[in-house]
């Protein structure tokens, strides 16, 4: 370049045509993404938007007359799984992260060791953790039968690895110098983390934690094996008998009768709603609490 | 650069001159020993960083390292507040007596020493929170919680930036500059009564106006606390420090391992005008570092 004359043509066609290939590649990738869920989006609605009346949020559901069979008890059930998990994933989860980000020798084996298992147990199957539930929690040694609870225990262990993942990634992102800027104004360890680390971690955590329960929320799998029923027709217990939201959509569509299709399709859009509000407050709470460094 | 090179050292050989001629008579060195440094090696998983270290910190004095990068002067002032205890792998041995106590001695508590040795490091580093709650955390985590606005304003005013910032206490420390963000953290510092002020290179991401600023108030500070400073300019060192020590590199001749020596340590004067080792001479006159 230093010896020829200045050159300010573009390149070959040939490049250009390669930088356009791979544009229009991206798209195309972005479009499979995007009109999967648009399609299933527009289906559901276009079925379902008549769907939503106060029978279905609030109605019990019956098997005979589509047109009144309502999902509430099974929403009721699904809230109450969300606060239950809430309250027992995230204390769990953020104190095990902060163990493993603040604690933690990484030059120990069993520190390695328990950080490995970690990412492995993220991507273990959710049936897998029904069996566990049923085999533990519902029978054996807890046993506390097939309960709402015990629901709530398997939904939580199914979230721990991705929750804990999403706050030691919040954990790790805050700067060393803090850490220390505390330390040397002679705080405690424990002074440093609660009151520098983690309000500063707290959108990275919240983010996390909530898109990981709403992924949870949706899940079928584990609950059917530790004995949610399709069928309840009273509102949940802590201890008793329960449904869950996708159990009942999936109870529905399995009716023969059309009528009880549509009435999935409601099911859908109200499960849709609890999911969207979730990550809405996700999104706020990083808006809110972020900072820049 | 050879050019370059000793035009700088003129210049800096020019400047600390002058310096002393100034400041000779305003210089009454205290002698009082604060800090006992006695055979003290720090090892980074078993490998020695910095090796047989002995000196004397006086109360009151300035005192600078100076060297070349990886001499172990950072890891030296480290030492002080038991900083170096956060990394697994370090390991003290040796002495530092302050008061006559042994810092790593049995039943010392790290949190403790910190509380009356600070800290001011090489990259300003206020919390994500407003500017009275930065002053305010020291206090606050140590339980000195009466009178606690009139002891930021207190520690505002003595790193000279209360005027600065009064009417925006509640803003946030990040939006101030980076100068003023530097001095907020030897304000913050200052919050909680400390004997001893460490800097690690404290104006070394900051402009020349700052950077005097910060020596200015090190000067003004001296008078209530000791200062240990960490520096990589020579000019600095001249200017504020009223002891320098000077620290190089060994390199050891088998495996090529670097371990930071003291060499020299004695008054800035004489470190910079007739210094006993030649390799300090090299150093301050611009020759080698």
């Amino acid at each position: 370049m230093s010896t020829g004359a200045l050159k300010l043509e573009g390149r070959s066609g040939r490049a250009r045509a390669k930088g356009w290939f791979f544009y229009v590649f991206l798209l195309a990738s972005l479009a499979v993404g995007f009109i999967a869920l648009a399609t299933l989006l527009i289906d559901v609605f276009k079925d379902g938007i008549g769907q939503i009346d106060r029978t279905l949020i609030t109605g019990a559901p019956n098997v005979i007359e589509p047109a009144t069979a309502g999902a509430g008890p099974a929403i009721l059930a699904t809230i109450y799984l969300m606060f239950l998990l809430l309250f027992m994933a995230v204390p769990i989860g953020v104190a095990t992260s902060i163990y493993l980000e603040e604690y933690a020798d990484k030059t120990r084996w069993y520190n390695r060791l328990l950080d490995l298992n970690i990412q492995n147990l993220a991507a273990v199957p959710s049936i897998v953790y029904g069996i566990l539930g049923l085999a533990f929690i519902v029978r054996g040694p807890v046993g506390i039968g097939r309960v709402l609870l015990a629901g709530a225990m398997i939904l939580t262990l199914l979230v721990l690895p991705t929750v804990i993942i999403a706050s030691r990634e919040a954990i790790r992102a805050i700067p060393d110098s803090i850490r220390q800027g505390g330390l040397a104004l002679g705080a405690t360890q424990w002074q440093v983390i609660w009151r520098q680390v983690l309000p500063a971690a707290v959108p990275g955590i919240a983010t996390g934690t909530i898109l990981a329960l709403s992924r949870a929320i949706g899940e079928t799998a584990p609950l059917l094996l530790v004995g949610a029923l399709s069928y309840i027709s009273f509102n949940p217990t802590l201890l008793g008998d329960f449904t869950a939201l996708p159990i009942q959509i999936y109870q529905w569509i399995q009716q023969d009768e059309a009528g009880f299709t549509l009435r999935a399709a409601g099911g859908i859009i109200v499960l849709l709603a609890i999911l969207l509000t979730m990550n809405a407050f996700a999104i706020f709470i990083r808006n809110r609490y972020q900072k820049r460094w | 650069m050879t050019e370059l090179e000793s035009t700088t050292a003129d210049r800096m050989v020019e400047v600390s001159a002058e310096t002393f001629v100034d400041r000779q008579e305003s210089r009454s060195l205290s002698r009082e020993t604060l800090f006992s440094v006695s055979d003290l090696t720090v090892s980074y998983g078993g490998f020695p960083a910095l090796a047989e270290v002995s000196m004397e910190i006086h109360r009151n004095n300035i005192t600078a390292f100076i060297g070349p990068s990886g001499c172990g002067k950072s890891t030296f002032i480290r030492c002080f507040n038991r900083l170096n205890d956060l990394i697994p792998s370090a390991k003290v041995e040796g002495t530092i007596l302050y008061h006559g106590q042994d810092l790593y001695g049995p039943g010392v508590d790290p949190v403790e020493v910190r509380k009356l040795i600070g800290m001011v490091f090489q990259k300003p580093n206020p919390f994500p929170k407003s500017i009275y709650d930065n002053i305010a955390f020291g206090p606050r985590v140590l339980g000195m919680k009466d009178g606690l606005d009139e002891r930021v304003e207190r520690s505002l005013h003595q790193a000279a930036l209360w005027d600065e910032v009064r009417d925006r206490l509640k803003e946030s420390a990040l939006s101030l500059s980076g100068g003023q963000q530097q001095r907020l953290c030897i304000a913050r510092c200052l919050a909680v009564d400390p004997e001893v002020i460490l800097m690690d290179e404290p104006a070394s991401s900051l402009d020349p106006i700052s950077t005097t600023r910060i020596e200015d108030l090190m000067h003004e500070l001296k008078r209530d606390y000791t200062i240990v400073i960490v520096t990589h300019n020579m000019q600095q060192a001249a200017r504020v420090a009223d002891m320098t020590a000077f620290f190089s590199v060994r390199v050891s001749e088998g495996d090529g391992r670097r371990t930071g020596i003291l060499v020299e340590y004695d008054t800035t004067q004489k470190i910079f005008t007739t210094p006993g080792d030649k390799r300090t001479e090299d150093y301050v006159t611009g020759r080698f570092g």
